[in-house]
């Protein structure tokens, strides 16, 4: 039995696993007490099942559960990273660098500490959607302080050389700060090996609640930041606030989940992508955004060309799905991210991003090919555009009155 | 984006779409917008020899409001004499059609698409 609309949106949030819902719930109702109250064993409990969280937390990307700082979200994380770095170091230098398809809770956070004074380097990526190696080693300046590049990214799904840049990064001493949000079981993440200071997390994106999140603070060697949030000293002064007991032990399982999950859940996952994939691939004139090889595995995300994307959208609205980030879908400007791949306006218009999760079934793809066939079939007799294609002109050189 | 039951009902069952052969006795064509900017509308009028528009028809690349636009402007339009049809305003398409503000450009669209055609038809009979 298939239910509606089709959720394909596992990119913009997932459900909270039934196993991470059930953990949370006693802590919210019996074991209510504050992890910072030290007097009685209200506090104990609570702090016992943080402390246990941050250890699952810190095991998926192999870190030390000393290095982990909750927070409210991935946005948090970005914001406490790069603000707090370049604060800190700001002696040492005012250049950043990050690049042109990060999220907005970087792009803004750099953009608002231009404001401040610093300047900022915003990398072009390749077609493919990947950093230039040599392009970043030429950006880098000699008062270079830090840079911040996402690890997967959240529209179309491409993994960055977080190794090699983190090498580079650590050679000249600098910060390296990695969003991580998309990552996170999707993608091994060694952080014994890799030289990244500073790594957001998200537990929204990996069947965890909303509202929680953490932040990787390296200590051998040792990165400092500046607090943005003030206030009980909570997380050795990094960020204050009581913590959400529950939500942190929400993250916590779902991080648990993940680690011995993921292997396993990512072959089946990669499995229904590339049927999708394949299902759609024998539409005309559609385009894949992004590298194919360097890409997690329950991403895609295609343009089809002379069809308007809002329209499509609409028009599958069988299918939960969205045309580039949730963040940016009530404008009705084209993804800043395909048009830093180089795409056309036209084609970022017209392009959705399927992302597939734990609960996507073979049965919902099938649904959705035979949909999408369908009715971009129906959108292109509407299309003018794919009716002066078909007679053979060449939209490029058609003098459009611009409006 | 919610739309109205007018939008969704003309984006569901748009009517009059389609093309007439350019060379069609009376057969006038105006298309408008561009595809950098996520519109372009085709709409061709069908003017009998009275003057008054016997037929329309378009093909829309855009969202459901330019879709629904453009649907409701080939009704409008039929039954018209070509400066009636002048006479349809963006407000008009706006209010029928219940258009949020960020989608007011597709009855501007819609609007223009009117004129365009009209000025073919006046061109191609040297009105």
């Amino acid at each position: 039995m298939l239910k509606f609309p089709i959720y394909l949106d596992y990119s913009a949030t997932t459900p909270v696993d039934p196993r991470v819902a059930a953990k949370m719930i006693p802590w919210l109702t019996e074991h209510f007490g504050n992890p910072a109250s030290r007097s009685h064993a209200y506090g104990w409990d609570a702090e016992k099942a943080v402390e246990e969280a941050r250890e699952q937390v810190a095991a998926l990307v192999n870190a030390d559960p000393k290095e982990i700082i909750w927070t409210s979200g991935a946005t948090e994380s970005d914001n406490l990273a790069i603000k707090g770095a370049a604060q800190f170091y700001k002696g040492k230098g005012k250049h950043i660098i990050t690049v042109k398809t990060e999220h907005k809770a970087v792009l803004d956070t750099v953009r608002e500490l231009e404001r401040q004074g610093f300047e900022a380097t915003y990398l072009d990526v390749r077609e493919d959607g990947l950093i230039d190696l040599e392009a970043f080693k030429a950006a880098i300046r000699p008062d270079t302080i830090l840079v911040s590049v996402m690890f997967v990214n959240n529209e179309i799904g491409v993994i960055q050389p977080i190794a090699e840049i983190g090498e580079i990064c650590r050679e000249k001493g600098i910060v390296f700060h990695v969003d991580a949000a998309q990552a996170t079981g999707k993608v091994d993440i060694d952080l014994a090996t890799l030289k990244v200071d500073l790594m957001s997390f998200s537990a929204h994106k990996m069947y965890g609640p909303k509202g929680i999140g953490a932040l990787y603070v390296r200590r051998k060697p040792r990165v400092r930041l500046e607090a943005q949030m003030h206030g009980g000293g909570h997380e050795r002064g990094l960020r204050s606030g009581t913590l959400p007991t529950h939500q942190i032990v929400g993250m916590g399982e779902a991080f648990r989940i993940a680690r011995e999950e993921m292997a396993e859940e990512n072959t089946r996952i990669r499995g229904l992508r590339d049927k999708l994939l394949k299902g759609l691939s024998d539409i005309d004139a559609t385009y894949v955004n992004g590298d194919l090889e360097h890409r997690v595995p329950h991403n895609l995300n295609i343009s089809f060309a002379y069809v308007e994307g809002e329209s499509l959208i609409m028009a599958v609205k069988e299918v939960a799905v969205s045309s580039g980030s949730a963040c940016t879908s009530a404008s009705l400007e084209p993804s800043y991210v395909l048009r830093a791949l180089g795409r056309n306006d036209e084609l970022a218009h017209s392009s959705i991003r399927f992302t597939i999760g734990r609960f996507t079934t073979e049965e919902e793809i099938d649904y959705t090919v035979a949909l999408l066939h369908q009715k971009i079939g129906k959108l292109r007799e509407l299309s003018p555009l794919w009716e002066m294609v078909q007679e053979g002109v060449d939209l490029d050189t058609v003098q459009w009155a611009a409006h | 984006m919610s739309y109205s039951e007018k939008v969704l009902d003309h984006y569901e069952n748009p009517r009059n779409v389609g093309s007439f052969a350019k060379d069609e006795e009376g057969v006038a064509t105006g298309m408008v917008g561009a595809p950098a900017c996520g519109d372009v509308m085709k709409l061709q009028i069908k003017v009998g020899r009275d003057g008054v528009i016997e037929d329309a028809r378009f093909k829309t690349y855009g969202c459901g409001s330019a879709i629904a636009s453009s649907s409701l402007v080939t009704e409008w339009v039929k039954g018209k004499t070509i400066d009636q049809a002048l006479e349809i305003k963006n407000t008009q398409i706006a209010e029928e059609l219940a258009l949020p503000p960020v989608k007011i450009h597709c009855s501007i669209l819609a609007e223009d698409a009117i004129k365009a055609a009209v000025a073919d038809y006046k061109k191609k009979h040297e009105l």
